[in-house]
């Protein structure tokens, strides 16, 4: 493999932004005397992906790794920031819409089985929307043959075309979902939770689907999950987020034996030990704050052991370390321990 | 008899116009005092039956169709509503996935919880009210004596749960039934409640049935496991045994799929198919279809839970002496 | 691929496996209120073979026999089952074509208020922002007024507009307008409400992700997924409509004696009700209480069905 092809990177994000107006109304905000609200829902995040790689974002519910990858694949417009897919910045809708070339080569998964299939639909018609929709295939017969095809790759039966969702149990159900993603022959898919409303036996299927068919198909992945452990099975880099900044990224092992981030610290932390050593869970005072309202300076100083005078009034900028790039006054003083050595890692 | 709650083949049905729908078939499990059992299986599993079945919250058409449940000796099962309702709260306590479905909106937490109290407990008001402040405090919120006077969309959904935990603790009773405590928590929130669970049980003294689709969770709060397959019992014994050697070819899958750190490896275990759904659970053992050491009993006889290791497992193979399957 | 006649083979059998079936057949209620609509709609639509006069030739009718009772009351005959009215018309020949005059405007009136408020409750609920206000800002008005009000207005506007000559050339078609305008507002509120979740629902936003243009995804995803509680609605609207077309009948802005509908003929007997001939009114009435009920029931039924609350 060429190497500049390789470490191309697919995908760059840069000072992404998106904010949501929650005001109140108008005519309730001049009664009531409220100011308007808005959710720094993601605030400034920047990563690129490589080929052929797995980036998982992590954190906790409303920390806005969903609305990353939503504002990725074009369900939000930025409000700021840059999003290049191939070297094309597609972030504003206008430039999306001028290049449905590029859209067309990313997919989505959602988390949602459930949700993410039209109960009106069969399944070789959802299947076939995408194929349908950009004409990839004109006869019928080529049609249904594909979706035969696409239903075998994701270990379901062609004659499954015929059946309903309902008739299929949640974890069938992502497999059609990956299946009507993959009909578009996409090379990058984002994955938003796909694993978290299955059961455990069920994630070990999906999980091992996703990794076959990166493999053989060569796909780049987004993969955005609140489990630490699907993520260290799954990625290659790893992205932490906190009310809506990216508070650290490295690749899988570094972040896992030596995460920097007392954010991240505290997830690790916080994963149920399996292996039964009799690690205590470190339970963490605090919960994460409103987005409506963030602490200034750092917004995980309220809850942050090593936090300081500094860490309450600035907000630490993202610098590079060794195999990756951590947002915090802390590291860059060098006035955070090292972290502990774990029996697992 | 240290045996505070005993359960003997216990079975709950559905009926429904396609026929009748086991969902819980011979379940026989106890739970000793103070003691944590944790209940694990997948959805469907009969898991959170089971629990709602001990509370006698069974949501109709659902019906205890046989088997028998005693409390301290006593028969609950087949007892009348009103005199079940004096056991829920008093006896027995639950706790549900959802906070915010478990407290009344319209009351400030504080009127919940005296409420609670003066039902079960021979107290007056104003001790009532010192209670409540107490308990609040017991499960850790910050400024107890204000926070009575607020209303649960006050409260953060951690700091919810932890009302709930105190309106489940208000009339100590014997034992909890927590159905999925911590699913809608986010990791650092679930690690606070289950050492707080844990830690106001070992206190108090009282058994825990912690319900949850999270082997994570039970490896670190549950003395003894029991693993729910379908309706049924497939694997029961201490936590250590079951996670470190699981008998059931299913715990054995099961295990081997969760992912976990530090563990490389290119990909999990996978038990092929998903659980049969209730209306067409197959012949013999359930798990026989997705079984990797299936033999030609296991399709035509169902096996019951049978002394394993220091626990019982519902195998054949286990039968067979074969000290657990290969997979 | 299947064969058309397979295909039609599977779909009944699905129909008489489905949940809804199920629930039609458990109760008795809902069973006869359908065999009355039918029959209703049989007698309505087959009137000119079923009915055994025609009201409407004018060679056949003869002034000697107006007037004359049901059968069964002294002076009736059975030539008349239901008796006759001033212009010695047999009421049960009128009843059939009335009907049928009522049926027709109800369901135009309907279809008129279906598809004016699904457009405007689509475009409400996917575009939202000033669209969605004005929309439902106009719909809250109406609201306030009731809905025979709006169908007089109507009516009031054409008459002014057309002049008496095409007015009444034209005094079915101003009455369905006039009776689907008075409707829609209940039909755009619950497509937007129903829009409004739908288009937050995955599968559609799959379908954005593909690139479709938001009106295709109207059509073919989020219009299919909100017919539910649509249909609930047109049925229980049915029975509003003929309501409403009989009480404008009554008012005597609706259709005329020469081509009655329920309400005129409610109408044109209620004078003869005091001087003894109370047929003419009572049983007109009667006929349109009976249908009104059993397509009531029906909605009803059909809104319990499609309620998974409460299955």
């Amino acid at each position: 493999m060429q190497k500049s092809d390789a470490d191309q990177p697919i995908l760059q994000v840069e000072g992404l932004r998106r904010y949501f107006d929650v005001s109140a109304p108008w005519l309730n905000r001049v009664l009531e005397g409220k100011d308007r609200s808005i959710v720094r829902a993601v605030d400034g995040v920047s990563f690129e992906i490589k080929r052929g790689e797995t980036f998982s974002l992590v954190g906790e519910s409303g920390c806005g790794k969903s609305t990353v990858a939503r504002l990725i694949v074009g369900l939000y417009g930025p409000t700021a920031g840059s999003i290049r897919f191939e070297g094309t910045d597609i972030g504003p809708s206008a430039e999306r819409a001028r290049h449905p070339d590029l859209q067309a080569r990313m997919q989505m998964i959602f988390q949602d089985p459930y949700a993410s299939l039209n109960p009106r639909w069969r399944v070789g018609d959802i299947i076939a929307e995408p194929i349908r929709f950009r004409k990839l295939l004109k006869d019928e017969k080529q049609i249904a043959q594909r979706v035969g095809e696409l239903l075998s790759q994701v270990g379901l039966s062609p004659l499954d075309a015929r059946k309903y969702p309902h008739e299929f149990s949640g974890g069938q159900r992502q497999r059609v979902s990956i299946a009507r993603a993959l009909a578009g022959e996409p090379e990058f898919l984002v994955c938003d939770e796909p694993t978290s409303a299955l059961d455990v036996s069920v994630q070990a299927q999906i999980l091992n689907l996703m990794k076959d068919l990166q493999r053989r198909l060569g796909l780049t992945y987004l993969f955005i999950s609140h489990n630490l452990a699907v993520v260290y099975h799954v990625s290659d880099k790893v992205g932490v987020m906190y009310l809506g900044r990216l508070v650290e990224w490295a690749d899988k092992k570094i972040l896992f034996q030596r995460p920097l981030h007392p954010y991240t610290r505290m997830l690790l932390d916080a994963i149920p030990d399996l292996d039964m050593t009799g690690r205590q869970r470190t339970p963490v005072a605090g919960e994460v704050p409103s987005p409506l309202n963030p602490p200034s300076g750092c917004s995980f100083h309220p809850r942050c052991p090593f936090a300081n005078e500094r860490c309450k009034s600035e907000i630490p900028a993202v610098r590079a370390v060794e195999g990756g790039a951590v947002a915090c006054h802390a590291v860059e003083e060098g006035r955070l321990p090292p972290w502990k050595i774990q029996a697992a890692a | 008899m240290s045996q505070l709650l005993e359960v003997n083949h216990l079975r709950v049905e559905f009926p429904t116009r396609r026929g009748t729908l086991v969902a819980v078939d011979d379940v026989s499990l106890h739970i000793d005092a103070g003691e944590v059992l944790g209940v694990v299986g997948e959805s469907g599993a009969g898991k959170s039956m089971t629990g709602a079945a001990i509370i006698g919250l069974l949501e109709p058409p659902g019906r205890i169709a046989g088997g028998e449940i005693l409390l301290e000796g006593r028969r609950i099962d087949n007892l009348p509503y009103a005199a079940m309702r004096a056991i829920r709260g008093r006896q027995i306590g639950a706790i549900f996935q959802d906070p915010l479905t478990s407290l009344n909106p319209l009351y400030k937490v504080g009127d919940q919880l005296v409420e609670t109290i003066l039902t079960h407990l021979p107290l007056s008001l104003a001790d009532a009210k010192a209670r409540a402040v107490q308990l609040l405090e017991d499960v850790g919120i910050p400024s107890p004596g204000e926070r009575v006077n607020h209303y649960p969309h006050q409260f953060s959904g951690g700091m919810r749960q932890r009302v709930v935990i105190a309106l489940a603790l208000a009339a100590e009773p014997k034992l909890i039934i927590a159905d999925e405590p911590t699913t809608a928590l986010d990791v650092s929130i679930q690690a606070q409640i289950i050492s707080l669970l844990k830690r106001l049980c070992h206190e108090k003294g009282t058994a825990v049935m912690l319900v949850t689709h999270d082997m994570g969770v039970i490896a670190e709060t549950a003395d003894r496991v029991a693993v729910m397959y379908a309706g049924r019992i497939a694997e029961i014994g201490p936590v250590q045994d079951v996670i470190k050697r699981p008998k059931h070819p299913y715990t054995v899958g099961l295990m081997g799929a969760i992912p976990s750190m530090g563990m490389d490896v290119e990909r999990l275990t996978q038990i092929d198919g998903s659980m049969p759904r209730l209306n067409a659970i197959p012949k013999g053992c359930a798990f026989n279809p997705r079984c990797p050491v299936v033999f030609d009993r296991c399709l035509v006889e169902r096996p019951d839970p049978m002394p394993a290791g220091n626990g019982l497992a519902a195998c054949w193979r286990v039968m067979q002496g074969a000290e657990h399957a290969e997979v | 691929m299947m064969l058309p006649l397979a295909r039609t083979i599977e779909f009944w059998r699905r129909a008489a496996d489905s949940d809804i079936f199920f629930s039609f057949t458990r109760s008795w209620l809902v069973v006869a209120s359908a065999i009355v609509t039918a029959l209703f709609f049989i007698c309505a639509f087959g009137a000119s073979f079923i009915a055994p006069h025609n009201p409407f030739d004018l060679a056949t009718l003869q002034l000697s026999d107006a007037f004359l009772p049901p059968f069964w009351e002294e002076g009736g005959t059975t030539k008349y089952l239901l008796g006759t009215d001033d212009q010695g018309r047999d009421v049960l020949s009128t009843i059939m074509y009335g009907s049928r005059t009522s049926l027709i405007v109800g369901f135009l009136a309907v279809a008129f208020a279906m598809v004016l408020g699904i457009g405007l409750g689509l475009l409400a609920g996917y575009v939202g922002g000033a669209i969605d206000s004005i929309i439902m800002r106009v719909a809250d008005v109406q609201l306030t007024f009731p809905a025979i009000l709006i169908a007089l207005l109507v009516d009031g506007v054409s008459r002014a507009l057309l002049g008496a000559q095409g007015h009444a050339e034209a005094q079915e078609l101003v009455l369905i307008i006039a009776i689907g305008l008075s409707y829609w507002v209940q039909y755009a509120r619950t497509v937007r409400g129903s829009v409004l979740v739908e288009k937050n629902k995955e599968y559609v936003q799959a379908a954005r992700v593909i690139g479709m243009p938001a009106a295709l995804i109207v059509l073919r995803h989020v219009l299919p997924n909100v017919m539910g509680p649509v249909m609930v609605i047109a049925t229980i609207n049915l029975a509003l409509a003929i309501i409403t077309e009989a009480t404008l009948s009554f008012l005597g802005v609706g259709l005329p004696p020469t081509e009655p509908s329920l309400g005129t003929m409610i109408n044109t007997g209620q004078q003869f009700l005091f001087s003894g001939e109370w047929w003419i009114t009572i049983f007109p009435g009667a006929a349109l209480a009976i249908l009104v009920l059993a397509v009531n029931l029906l909605g009803d039924w059909l809104r319990d069905a499609l309620n998974p609350k409460l299955r």
